[in-house]
């Protein structure tokens, strides 16, 4: 890999630098968050130590400087999945918070009695029950498209659920359970073709792999900062131009007006028409440290590092007696996510027992309860990889795994 | 943490073994009680005599090794208590994992459900021990009303 060194690269985190329990820490936990580099966190106290103003207003130096960076900030994520112009970037918290800004906005404007939303069985909770709620107040319907048993998608299974009435397509590029990586240029262009606008939900698939919003032909794009390097607190809708337009504002208040009568209001333009309240410009500007960061090292180098990682540790895990994977199994259109169960452990006195070696992963049913239902998994453990990992750690990990059903009384 | 302290022999011994783990037939109060973060789920069965005793008690339902051996501990202990008494000890258990009672003498009563006293230094276990008893909290309080 060109000029990628995983443990000169660690020395940018000082959170991964450090001992857990007595343990190096061997952090496993990254599609829940991600650490941050020093760059990032310098970025951040630099934006305070210098400028620090609320932006959008006022004249003075402080001020401008603070509208200039956090619009610097807008311009990098646009360039980062290619949109056609920064005003359709939105800052919003999270992706969450983008997901509930169209489902409000756009879902409460444009879904009728009888109209169809479709989502994945496999999507996070964020991606299900801002739909159920508009279903709920409209009377629309909220239909799954279902997995095979690979935890892929079949085209025919997708073209029976998105129908005429379908107006809502919304799907993760990457399940967070599962990590399979879904065709979502192709289920765009279906849902297109049958008059439905498509979600991207991409919290998962943005900071491990190139993503631009043109050639997917998405209509909205969301993700959050923190999982990707950034600070919490920062993320990202992306929606067409001439949608974003059409739709009335989410959250209503300073910013992001342009008249305001005693009963009356006219709204500004994109994007401020979305953006409510002063803004985060210090996650905005760590979220641009943070894109700065990833690009350096590369989307290429990113992609090796975690797929050498994700095919070992598919291969140690496959090893062990007791260990159900859930997910596929071949690395093509596949993340670094990895779920498992362990025969008679419960998820969560894994993680405890993990815990004392170090290692960090995560039990539950990772917000994604319908597809654990669909799985028949009440609950599971998952580890989930960035370049910063290696293969000592997985290695570790393993070791750890190999003592749980020993502490639990099994005998192998 | 010292995995010694938290997996003892008894903890283990009561959450794989069964004998509170069973549908109770005449049950006439049951109650569930649910960690829905981590999948702990269990369902309390209780057969109450007209004085108020607690004749018998049973649990099902899944979840960790923890949460699934204080529900079978907490049965041990209350059966044949009244419900007044179940209460009480309910109470001092949660106290206890709280840190609110930390002497060993006070919290004798409790017997075995002692074992659970160092769950208090691991703020994500906490819920896992203490769901049983709010569960027996909630359970007796419902008997009240009807």
């Amino acid at each position: 890999m060109k000029g990628f060194n995983v443990e000169e690269i660690r020395k940018d985190f000082p959170t991964l630098m450090q001992k857990v329990n007595g343990k190096p820490l061997v952090y496993l936990d990254n599609a829940a968050t991600t650490h941050k580099p020093i760059s990032v966190l310098n970025a951040m106290q630099d934006y305070y130590e210098k400028f620090n103003a609320n932006p959008n207003r006022g004249a003075h130096f402080l001020g401008v400087s603070a509208t200039e960076l956090y619009e610097n900030a807008r311009e990098r994520v646009r360039q980062f999945i290619n949109a056609k112009s920064a005003r359709e970037i939105i800052f919003t918290r999270n992706a969450t918070e983008s997901l509930n800004l169209i489902a409000y906005s756009y879902g409460m404007k444009f879904i009728d009695e009888g109209d169809e939303i479709v989502v994945l069985i496999s999507e996070h909770h964020s991606n299900i029950v801002p739909w159920q709620k508009i279903a709920h107040m409209k009377k629309a319907i909220l239909k799954y498209i279902y997995l095979n048993h690979e935890y892929r998608l079949d085209m025919e299974e997708v073209q029976t659920k998105i129908t005429d009435r379908t107006k809502i397509v919304s799907l993760a590029q990457m399940s967070n359970v599962l990590g399979t990586i879904f065709p979502v240029k192709e289920i765009a262009e279906y849902a297109h073709s049958k008059g439905a606008i498509a979600i991207v939900d991409g919290a998962q698939s943005v900071p491990h792999m190139k993503v631009d919003v043109q050639d997917l032909n998405t209509d909205f794009l969301v993700f959050s900062g923190h999982k990707m390097l950034g600070p919490m607190g920062i993320g990202v809708l992306y929606g067409k131009k001439e949608l974003l337009e059409k739709m009335p504002p989410f959250l209503m208040g300073g910013d992001m007006i342009e008249y305001v009568e005693e009963q009356t209001t006219t709204f500004a333009e994109l994007p401020r028409k979305f953006e409510a309240g002063t803004p985060n410009v210090e996650g905005a500007v760590g979220l641009k440290a943070a894109i700065d960061y990833i690009e350096e090292i590369g989307f290429e180098n990113i992609n090796e590092q975690e797929m050498e990682l994700t095919a070992y540790a598919l291969e140690r895990l496959r090893e062990m007696p007791h260990v159900k994977i859930y997910g596929p199994i071949d690395l093509k259109d596949r993340g670094g996510v990895i779920t498992f169960s362990l025969e008679g452990c419960h998820p969560h006195d894994v993680s405890t027992i993990v815990d004392t070696c170090g290692v960090a992963l995560r039990a539950g049913h990772h917000c994604a309860q319908p597809l654990m239902k669909y799985l028949k998994a009440p609950a599971t453990s998952r580890i989930s990889f960035y370049f910063y990992n290696t293969k000592e750690e997985v290695d570790i990990f393993i070791d750890s795994l190999k003592r749980v059903r020993k502490w639990l009384g099994y005998e192998s | 943490m010292n995995l010694n302290e938290l997996y003892t022999e008894l903890i283990l011994e009561h959450s794989q073994s069964g004998h509170n783990r069973k549908h109770l037939d005449h049950a006439n109060c049951s109650e569930r009680g649910h960690n829905p973060s981590c999948g702990d789920d269990i369902t309390l069965e209780l057969i109450c005599d007209e004085e108020g005793t607690i004749k018998d008690a049973s649990f099902t339902g899944s979840g960790c090794a923890i949460s699934q051996a204080s529900t079978s501990i907490m049965i041990d202990l209350i059966k044949g208590k009244s419900k007044e008494e179940a209460e009480k000890l309910a109470d001092i258990f949660i106290s206890m994992i709280k840190k609110e009672i930390t002497d060993d003498e006070e919290l004798e009563v409790l017997e075995d459900a002692i074992v659970f006293k160092n769950i208090s230094n691991m703020p994500p276990r906490v819920k896992c021990a203490v769901l049983s008893w709010h569960t027996l909290k909630e359970a007796l309080k419902n008997k009240e009303k009807s």
